[in-house]
């Protein structure tokens, strides 16, 4: 224990002591919590995003919840001022303005004074039932302006009333395939959003995939050091480069060029959005594969070819195989970007929820629909709880996914190129 | 010395300045096993890897001198590594399978020379671990990962990928240092059949696998080529006074 050995008695009962090691025990609980946290967060907004697409399932308490609402003295100026009214099912969404009961809500309020409903009106975000039926949603502001408050109250309680009727309808209009959210008869077909969404998703991995795995092949096994140290950083450098520069430059650049080329109709559509989307994904695509080609050890490459295979051989038959699990989760990573992907969606696919097999038609994809129509809709309108199912949508399928390759696919092909 | 596989003539192998083989120049004969015995660092694997090119692999290696595979200069531009390397087989110190299945391991080397027929790759397969001598040990498990045998395994797996592609020559990198007695002596026994239809050159550490298993011995050391001949006289009567300090253990 100290530096002149006085007793060479060192295993004495209390020099094995058991120790408390104070910062050791600080730091492994600091790390478990903000470990416990992190995943509790993540938990808590598929919770809070699921939350709010309830009502559409609120089949037996629609009629109540609508009946609710209409009792209240204020409810017609209700949709534009975000969360007064006494009802328990808005009660999440308050931005903060009334003085909440339950407190463990308060967080999310925003404000703090208790605002009248003539504070609030600025904050209309056109509530009136407009009948575009020609899916403008991205249209902010043509909204006629409400000359009294009475009127457009009298409007948004038939609105309310009528959507909240349509709970149990809302449903069956799911599987079809018009997304008309706004108009008198809303339909919220999924449909198309999802043909939208798979369409653009496959084009853009199709591009991404083999061009980020060729891409990652070449830096890994046929560049020279030199090469490698060039190009992988920067490759690695556009994976930071912000979507919206690229939707951007496929909105100027690109939908030009293809157009030209290939001569079709709508400038942006899936295919466009696809291109940009690819952009997006093979930076990460490249970057996690080729570390998982990198990862492979030399021996391999030895072996084979000291058994004679060309270089080629050896990347296709060895290593290619042995990254093949990276390369799988390099994939859906990719597909997890494109899936996700807003900013590019908006930008560069049209927009318009068309129901077609063609690449070169405009789509609309989910989170470009979210991205594009949250701000206008009404809270606690079926229009938002059908955004945020969308958005649960989403959730759900990366899960699944992400799921199904794990247990299901990765085990089959480990199995198939490695061995049992 | 009458049949000659082998002809190096005044090889040198430069690893950027550094000079790690100098002007070795021996002659290897066919269808005998060789030993390379020396000190750690004195070249041997510098100068194993320099028969089958493997030593082009890293960056800044210069090689000067001749390297003569049945008269043919195997560093010369004309000729193509790859062929080089199907009639030039080499088992590494460690053993290194594919993560594939054992089946896979062995029909890699002959799916890539062109061999797609099932039942010719099955009899491939089969010959190939019975020569190895691991057939009756794994014949029921082909199709589990070669990954999950064990080290001596593994490495007797490496022998029978190697026999797969029939090369002329194969060259060994300490093939047992990393296995049990039983394992190593498998091994010694397979080396022994093996150089009836091969030229086998092996390096080893260990003089008793030297003396017991190689028919010509050749002593390394600093790089250099300092004594070859018969095993025999190697070990009893060494001309070179530091083969015989090395070999009798009395190295400084
Ligand atoms: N890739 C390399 N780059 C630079 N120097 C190397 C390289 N490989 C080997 N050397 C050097 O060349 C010399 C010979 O190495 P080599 O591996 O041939 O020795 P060895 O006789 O096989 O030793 P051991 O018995 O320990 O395997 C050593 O000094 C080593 O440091
Ligand atoms: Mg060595």
């Amino acid at each position: 224990m100290n530096s002149e050995f006085p007793n060479k008695q060192n295993f004495t009962k209390e020099s094995l002591k058991k120790q408390f090691r104070l910062s050791e025990f600080l730091a492994e609980k600091i790390i478990s919590s903000v470990a416990f946290l992190s995943i509790a967060i993540i938990v808590l907004i598929f919770v809070f995003v699921f939350k709010e697409s309830l009502p559409i399932f609120n089949f037996g308490t629609s009629e109540k919840a609508k009946t609710e609402m209409e009792a209240a003295p204020d409810s017609g100026a209700k949709p534009e001022s975000y969360g007064s009214e006494p009802t328990e099912e808005l009660k999440p969404e308050t931005y903060g303005s009334e003085p909440v009961a339950n407190e463990e809500l308060k967080p999310e309020t925003y404000g703090s004074e208790p605002v009248t409903n003539e504070d609030l009106k600025p904050e209309t975000y056109g509530s009136e039932p407009v009948t575009n039926e020609d899916l403008k949603p991205e249209t902010y502001g043509d909204v006629k302006a409400e000359p009294t408050v009475a009127a457009s109250s009298d409007e948004m309680k038939e609105v309310v009333g009528s959507n909240n009727e349509g709970a149990d309808k809302t449903w069956s209009t799911f599987f079809t395939t018009e997304w008309v959210p706004v108009s008198e008869h809303p339909r919220f077909g999924l449909i198309a959003l999802l043909i939208g969404t798979l369409k653009v998703t496959i084009i853009a991995m199709l591009i991404a995939g083999p061009i980020a795995i060729l891409a990652a092949i070449y830096t890994s096994c046929f560049a020279s050091k030199r090469a490698k140290e060039i190009i992988k950083p920067i490759i690695e450098m556009l994976a930071a480069f912000p979507s919206v520069v690229i939707g951007f430059f496929a909105l100027m650049v690109l939908a030009t060029f293809f157009q030209d080329v290939f001569g079709y109709e709508s400038r942006l559509n899936a295919f466009i959005g696809g291109v940009a989307m690819a952009l997006a994904a093979i930076p990460i695509i490249y970057t996690i594969s080729e570390d998982a080609l990198s990862a492979i050890p030399k021996t391999f490459t030895e072996a084979s070819l000291a058994l004679g295979a060309s270089k080629w051989q050896t990347a296709f038959f060895v290593i290619l195989p042995a990254a093949t699990p990276g390369i799988f989760a390099a994939l859906l990573l990719g597909v997890g970007r494109v899936f996700g992907e807003t900013m590019i969606a908006l930008m560069a696919t049209g927009n318009a929820a068309l129901l077609s097999a063609n690449p070169f038609e405009s789509v609309r994809t989910f989170a470009a629909t979210i991205g594009s129509e949250m701000a206008e809709t009404v809270f606690g309108e079926t229009h938002y709880s059908v955004l945020f199912f969308i958005g649960s949508l989403l959730f759900i399928f990366s899960f699944a996914l992400n799921a199904v390759a794990e247990f299901y696919v990765k085990g089959k092909l480990i199995k198939k190129f490695q061995g049992k | 010395m009458k049949d000659i596989k082998i002809h190096v003539n005044d090889l040198s192998l430069y690893y950027g300045e550094k000079k790690a083989l100098k002007e070795i120049s021996m002659q290897i004969p066919a269808n005998k096993v060789t030993a390379l015995i020396g000190p750690s660092g004195c070249g041997k694997s510098t100068f194993l890897r320099c028969i089958n090119r493997m030593n082009d692999l890293i960056p800044d290696v210069k090689i000067t001198g001749e390297m003569l595979v049945e008269g043919v200069d195997i560093y010369d531009k004309n000729v193509d590594v790859v062929n080089i390397r199907k009639k030039i087989g080499m088992v590494f110190q460690k053993s290194n399978p594919f993560p594939k299945s054992i089946y896979e391991n062995i029909a890699y080397g002959p799916k890539i020379n062109g061999i797609k027929n099932k039942t010719e790759l099955d009899e491939i397969v089969e010959t190939s671990l019975r020569k190895a001598a691991i057939w009756d040990e794994i014949k029921d498990r082909l199709d589990d990962s070669a990954l999950g045998l064990s080290g001596g395994q593994q490495q007797r797996l490496c022998i029978a990928r190697t026999l797969a592609v029939s090369p002329d020559i194969i060259l060994m990198d300490e093939p047992a240092s990393a296995l049990d007695p039983i394992s190593t002596s498998k091994i010694e026994e397979l080396v022994h059949e093996l150089k009836e239809q091969y030229t086998i050159i092996i390096v080893t550490h260990n003089m008793q696998q030297a003396a017991r298993t190689s028919d010509y011995t050749a002593f390394f050391y600093l790089g250099e080529l300092i004594e070859m001949g018969k095993t025999n006289a190697i070990f009893t009567k060494p001309e070179q006074k530091q083969t015989e300090d090395y070999i009798t253990g009395r190295f400084g």
